[in-house]
């Protein structure tokens, strides 16, 4: 007991008696949660997505509707603090869809408006979907340049 | 000239010549931890957890402030009676303290030590008192789940799904009057045991009791060794905010040591919302230890069901700064002993 | 049938997510969503998962992978149209829509609610 700091072979026998000790995650029940909370908001979204493909002329322009009401579901349900419930309940099953994705701007949105308009909720509402903008970005442009070249080359 | 009176005990403990006393406390806690198994303990419950204040750090600071005002009530003096205000909480640049601080007017010591800053407080409380260098002193904690949660986590909306060991912030805010052994008749103030910074590498910040676990059980064998004493001698051993699956690593690890707990050990994490499945592991915050403290023992004491204990908070001193670079959490644990004459 | 189909997969690739947040505790939500994006993108590049989401609707449509393949889908569709410039111009085209709604109701929800916990 005689060390206050990390060394390597204790830290790792540690680790190896936290692992022992703390409650192991149950796998298949947060698994299954995942599944049904995510594959009911996919539900819902197909279910939206056949009610505007009847009524918008194009597909691109049914998808694009569909988008824009799942997001504003998933902003409401944020706006009366409903959604982290889900997200208790589904994990991940509530993080992937984009109803998650409008989740996470509006809640930022929300906590961080004392601080200001500009500073607080418009510096802030990025905090967890800009990640995923700068990635998607980059994977884009990359995955475009490739298949770009591929086409062009010899 | 007079040599200087060594007060320690052993290489890491300080015996209190004349032990000052904790003459009174007021804990003044949120809806959900008055719900909890320890709810009848607590002098007030505030129903509306952000107390009408637009923001949670407003809230948190009403608390404290709120707290520390009752206190001193409840010892029947006013700012001008004690000399010093011991505060620390989990904000950045501890601002609730020193918010409560400006509005009480009273020369103020800002510590921080994460969730065991109760025991920090109350033993820095004992030493300027018994030394002489105060004639009493004031300490508050607080802590608030929105506050805290919007600082080290997440946006308190967001879609997170908490593990087994997640702990759950507590809100509210606890202070005492610590004063010379002649005023009044509360629990005694006899051993501090300052922490060390143990850090055993759990680089989880989801599992913060098995990250302080350590701390506990280092302070804890060092008091033993330097005091002579074992579990037998105390009613009580109260560690703070470890929570369920910490305290289960530290009774692991203090049997691993060769000492006996026996039935002595609680935890004040574990025990703030009972056995409900959610919220996961138990509480944690600033205000956690102390008001287990200040409501659960102090009034136990008082009522003569414990003569000594034993109280070990513990605290967890990453910053979500140092933990998106890789780092540990190092833990600490300070300890004190209370007892009643 | 596509009510079915878009259930399961959409379902699957959550499962999927949560599975690796188990195994891998020190990633955040936020990685996870990442690596999804991402994926969806570079998948998209063979039009694979367009073929996805003619197959599942919605439940290829809807998770954050649908996300990245449809930047994907902009950035080939531009390049065909206008040469290297469209991998700048093809980025924003069909998710710029997500982010503007995104950005509109957060502000809205912003303004009349505050966080509860």
């Amino acid at each position: 007991m005689d060390r206050n700091r990390i060394d390597i072979d204790g830290a790792k026998d540690y680790q190896r008696l936290v692992q022992q000790l703390a409650p192991k995650p149950n796998v298949a029940r947060l698994t299954a949660r995942a599944f049904l909370v995510g594959g009911t908001i996919c539900f819902l979204g197909q279910f939206v997505f056949d009610w505007f493909r009847f009524r918008q002329p194009t597909e691109g322009e049914a998808i694009a509707a569909t988008l824009a009401t799942m997001i504003l579901l998933g902003v409401v349900l944020t706006a009366f603090g409903i959604y982290d419930d889900i997200g208790q309940l589904g994990g991940m099953g509530a993080a992937v869809p984009i109803t998650g994705f409008a989740n996470a701007m509006a809640s930022a949105a929300m906590d961080f408006r004392r601080e200001g308009f500009v500073l607080g909720m418009a510096a802030k509402m990025f905090i967890i979907a800009g990640p995923v903008i700068v990635f998607g970005i980059l994977a884009g442009i990359l995955t475009g340049l490739l298949a770009w070249l591929a086409k062009a080359g010899p | 000239m007079d040599a200087v009176t060594v007060q320690r005990l052993g290489q890491y403990t300080v015996q209190l010549s004349r032990p000052p006393r904790i003459t009174a406390a007021f804990t003044l806690m949120g809806p959900r931890e008055g719900a909890g198994p320890l709810g009848p303990y607590f002098d007030a419950i505030v129903e509306d957890y952000m107390w009408g204040e637009v923001s949670a750090e407003r809230a948190e600071r009403k608390y404290m402030e709120q707290a520390a005002r009752r206190a001193l009530a409840a010892a029947g003096l006013t700012e001008g009676d004690v000399d010093c205000f011991i505060a620390g909480d989990l904000l950045n640049q501890i601002v609730s303290s020193t918010f409560s601080a400006r509005s009480l007017g009273i020369p103020y010591v800002g510590v921080f030590a994460a969730c065991a800053t109760s025991a920090l407080g109350l033993a820095l409380a004992a030493m300027l008192v018994d030394g002489g260098f105060a004639r009493r002193a004031l300490v508050a904690t607080a802590s608030h789940y929105q506050s805290v949660e919007r600082q080290y986590r997440y946006p308190v909306e967001l879609n997170i799904q908490r593990k087994d060991t997640n702990q759950y912030t507590a809100t509210g805010g606890a202070a005492a009057v610590v004063a010379p052994p002649e005023e009044g008749t509360g629990p005694r103030i006899t051993r501090v045991t300052l922490g060390r910074v143990v850090d055993w590498g759990v680089t989880d910040a989801n599992d913060m009791g098995s990250a302080m676990a350590p701390a506990a059980c280092d302070t804890l064998l060092r008091h033993f060794q330097d005091t002579n004493t074992t579990p037998g001698d105390y009613d009580l051993i109260l560690t703070g905010d470890l929570a369920k699956v910490g305290s289960k690593v530290f009774r692991a690890l203090v049997d691993r040591a060769g000492v006996t707990l026996g039935g002595k050990h609680m935890d004040g994490g574990a025990s703030m919302y009972g056995d409900a499945e959610w919220p996961a592991a138990g509480a944690s915050g600033s205000v956690c230890s102390m008001a287990v403290l200040l409501g659960y023992v102090y009034k136990e004491m008082a009522q003569g069901r414990f003569r000594r204990v034993l109280a070990l908070p513990t605290g967890c001193l990453h910053s979500p700064t140092t933990w998106q670079q890789g780092d540990s959490c190092p833990g600490i644990s300070h300890a004190i002993v209370l007892e009643t004459d | 049938m596509i009510y079915f189909w878009a259930f399961v997969v959409g379902g699957l690739i959550c499962a999927a997510a949560e599975l690796v947040m188990i195994r891998f505790p020190r990633l955040t939500p936020g990685h996870l969503l990442v690596g999804l994006t991402v994926t969806g993108a570079v998948l998209n590049g063979f039009g694979w998962y367009d073929a996805l989401i003619k197959f599942a609707g919605a439940g290829a449509l809807i998770p954050v992978s649908g996300f990245g393949a449809s930047i994907t889908r902009g950035v080939l569709q531009e390049t065909q149209k206008l040469g290297w410039e469209g991998l700048f111009t093809g980025t924003l085209e069909f998710v710029g829509l997500g982010i503007a709604a995104g950005v509109l109701f957060a502000t809205l929800a912003a303004l009349v609610a505050v966080p509860r916990g």
